[in-house]
């Protein structure tokens, strides 16, 4: 046999050999687990019976949702503190995202209060950055100091906002 | 705004890879066949005779355990198997290949690669036994103290057998008619299996009572006692079978599985320095393990013009010849000399064949790939939601990695020699047999570990909000 050919084949054996172990941690690679973080389009009332990712369907959500993250007002307010229930101390950043409320699992905020309804009230910013509750409808209704809110309401920093026997309010 | 935008957390199961691992196990059945060629066309200038049928047994070996795999443990990890079959494959190419030395052949040692196929069937076949009758590794738990007598002994039985020969020194054997056990091997699983039960019900109080002492957890005396048993014993190993891979084994692994059951570091620092004063004092009236010390500290004292008494094999000096005559890239199969080694080149010593015709260039891929294997053992151990299934893959594959260790750094001369074998690499029915039911039991771990979570019990969605009544 010639030298050519033999030294071709010992070097190919061990480019295949490290082939091998490339593609094998490249398998790794694919196959980390675990909890995972997704950002999901979700629209209202079908998000469970959607499969947990779908990249594709995210993107044009986030970019939608861009312009209004970005118009945020000096002064606005950047959290979501809640006061009182059982969740009291819990913080959410506001970011832009549209926050709901409720004791359905796959709500921003989920309430552990026999009194929320599943979808009970979100909250978003307004095209000008204005933040927004709206009542989906609950069963108990969603109060804004002592008055039940009926239609979507531009909120202030500071005014506790009821739900169930949670209290929440934004806060700069 | 029919759609918003929410964040989630969501438990992801891994994925059913079965497909990636056919993928994989297909090219790791390949790269042996491509060696076996490149061994004959080395050696005679053409493709040796029965390379068909060698690679068709090779591919029916890792299909009918793929094949098991995907019906008995289909969530189980991709990479353990293609990594045990390429590694079973490699070596068996390697032992063919010094099979064909004539100075091998003159010794008697030219048989050994059908006697090897024959053991590595038989454990896959017991791959795949493991794989139906261990339903749930959860069972072994039951055995915890049934497998620490077996254990005992497994680990005391060759002291009662009468040496031979052939062994040279170390009595790791059994000897039933032709055929020769090594149940230190089997004893590698069992260990596990009982440490692992043992530590799952004691970890607490060997954890948190201690006091601390310079920045350690020292442990009350009497919560020492496991430990000072277990060395004791292996101390013993090393005195009755005067072997010190078994006595490093047994006692490492029970250092690492109660490091990682107790999370305390002074375990660690005890059982090293345990380990070494024992081994130091042994070394110092055993005249075998001796032996094997001052083959260590000067392996080329031999063919120096007055070798030291205790030295009898240039063994250790021409498998670091051999390592040197490789280089980076390697000799290239089949051109190598590393049949110099003579005795044990086909066991203790495959290495030094690896290094010379692979160079460093494939010891290194041969060591990932044991690294692989490890790394996914320990993955599955993270992965798996029972104590005791974490115990056991941190055992088992801490055992598998303690061999390597063992054994690598003996023909390297980093320690001194052991008479233990390369897992799937090296020559030895015992050995070849035990890892395939030790990469079953971890497929079996990280089945149930990667097993998706059944569905969710209905939530409080599904309940009535209750009314405000005013």
């Amino acid at each position: 046999m010639s030298e050519l050919t033999l030294t071709v084949m010992r070097l190919g054996f061990l480019a295949v050999l490290w082939l091998f172990v490339i593609v094998a941690v490249q398998v790794i690679r694919s196959d980390l687990f675990g909890t995972r973080v997704t950002q999901r389009a979700a629209r209202r009332g079908s998000t469970s019976d959607r499969p947990p990712n779908q990249r594709q369907q995210q993107q044009p959500a986030r970019q939608q949702n861009r312009p209004a993250n970005n118009r945020q007002r000096r002064g606005a307010p950047t959290k979501l503190v809640v006061a009182e229930g059982s969740l009291a101390g819990t913080t959410v950043a506001l970011q832009g995202q549209t926050i709901t409320l409720g004791r359905a699992h796959d709500s921003t905020i989920v309430l552990d209060d026999d009194y929320a309804s599943s979808r009970h009230a979100r909250i978003y910013p307004d095209r000008d950055g204005q933040w927004i509750v709206e009542d989906l409808g609950s069963t108990n209704g969603t109060y804004m100091d002592r008055s039940r809110l009926t239609t979507p309401t531009p909120i202030a920093p500071g005014v506790p906002i009821r739900i169930g026997k949670t209290v929440i309010e934004l806060r700069k | 705004m029919s759609s918003s935008n929410t964040t989630t957390i969501t438990p992801q199961g891994a994925p059913n890879r079965r497909n990636t691992e056919l993928f994989l196990l297909g090219f790791a059945v390949l790269i042996p066949i491509f060696a076996y060629a490149n061994v004959g066309l080395a050696l005679n200038g053409s493709l040796p005779a029965g390379m068909l049928a060698y690679g068709l047994g090779l591919g029916a070996m890792a299909l009918i355990a793929h094949l098991a795999v995907r019906r008995f443990a289909p969530y189980s990890d991709p990479l353990l198997l293609p990594v045990a079959s390429l590694l079973n494959g490699l070596g068996l190419v390697l032992i063919w290949r010094l099979d064909q030395s004539p100075l091998l052949k003159r010794l008697g040692q030219g048989t050994g690669a059908s006697t090897q196929l024959m053991w590595s069937t038989l454990g896959i076949i017991l791959f795949v036994c493991v794989l139906i009758f261990i339903k749930d590794h959860r069972v072994l738990q039951r055995y915890t103290y049934i497998s620490m007598v077996v254990a005992l002994v497994l680990l005391a039985a060759p002291a009662f057998f009468p040496a031979r020969a052939e062994s040279f020194g170390a009595k790791i054997w059994i000897y039933i008619g032709p055929y020769s056990i090594q149940p230190g091997e089997f004893v590698k699983i069992i260990i596990a299996i009982f440490f692992a039960g043992y530590l799952m019900v004691k970890r607490d109080a060997l954890a948190l009572a201690s006091r601390r002492f310079m920045g350690l957890y020292l442990p009350r005396g009497r919560d020492l006692g496991p430990i000072l048993v277990v060395w004791a014993l292996s101390i013993l190993i090393l005195v009755f079978e005067t072997d010190l891979g078994t006595s490093l084994l047994f006692f490492g692994l029970f250092v690492i599985m109660l490091y990682v059951a107790t999370e305390r570091t002074s375990w660690i620092v005890f059982g090293l320095l345990m380990s070494a004063g024992g081994a130091a004092v042994v070394a110092s009236f055993e005249p075998h393990v001796h032996q094997r010390v001052v083959a260590w500290l000067d392996p080329m004292a031999i063919f120096g013009p007055h070798p030291p008494p205790g030295l009898i094999s240039d063994q250790a000096a021409q498998a670091l010849f051999a390592f040197g005559s490789g280089g980076v890239l390697g000799s290239g199969l089949g051109q190598g000399h590393s049949d110099l080694i003579k005795f044990a080149a086909k066991s203790d010593f495959i290495l030094g064949t690896v290094g010379e015709e692979l160079g460093l260039c494939g010891m290194m891929a041969v060591f990932v790939l044991y690294a692989l294997l490890v790394q996914r053992g320990m993955r599955t151990a993270l992965a798996a939601r029972d104590p005791f299934g974490k115990l056991l893959a941190v055992g088992l594959s801490g055992a598998f990695a303690l061999q390597v260790f063992i054994v690598a750094g003996g023909v390297m001369n980093l320690i001194p020699l052991t008479g233990m074998t390369m897992p799937f690499l090296a020559q030895g029915g015992s050995s070849v047999i035990t890892n395939w039911a030790l990469v079953a039991i971890l497929l079996k771990i990280s089945d149930t570990a990667r097993r998706p979570a059944p569905a969710p019990a209905p939530t409080t969605d599904a309940e009535p909000t209750q009314v405000v009544r005013l």
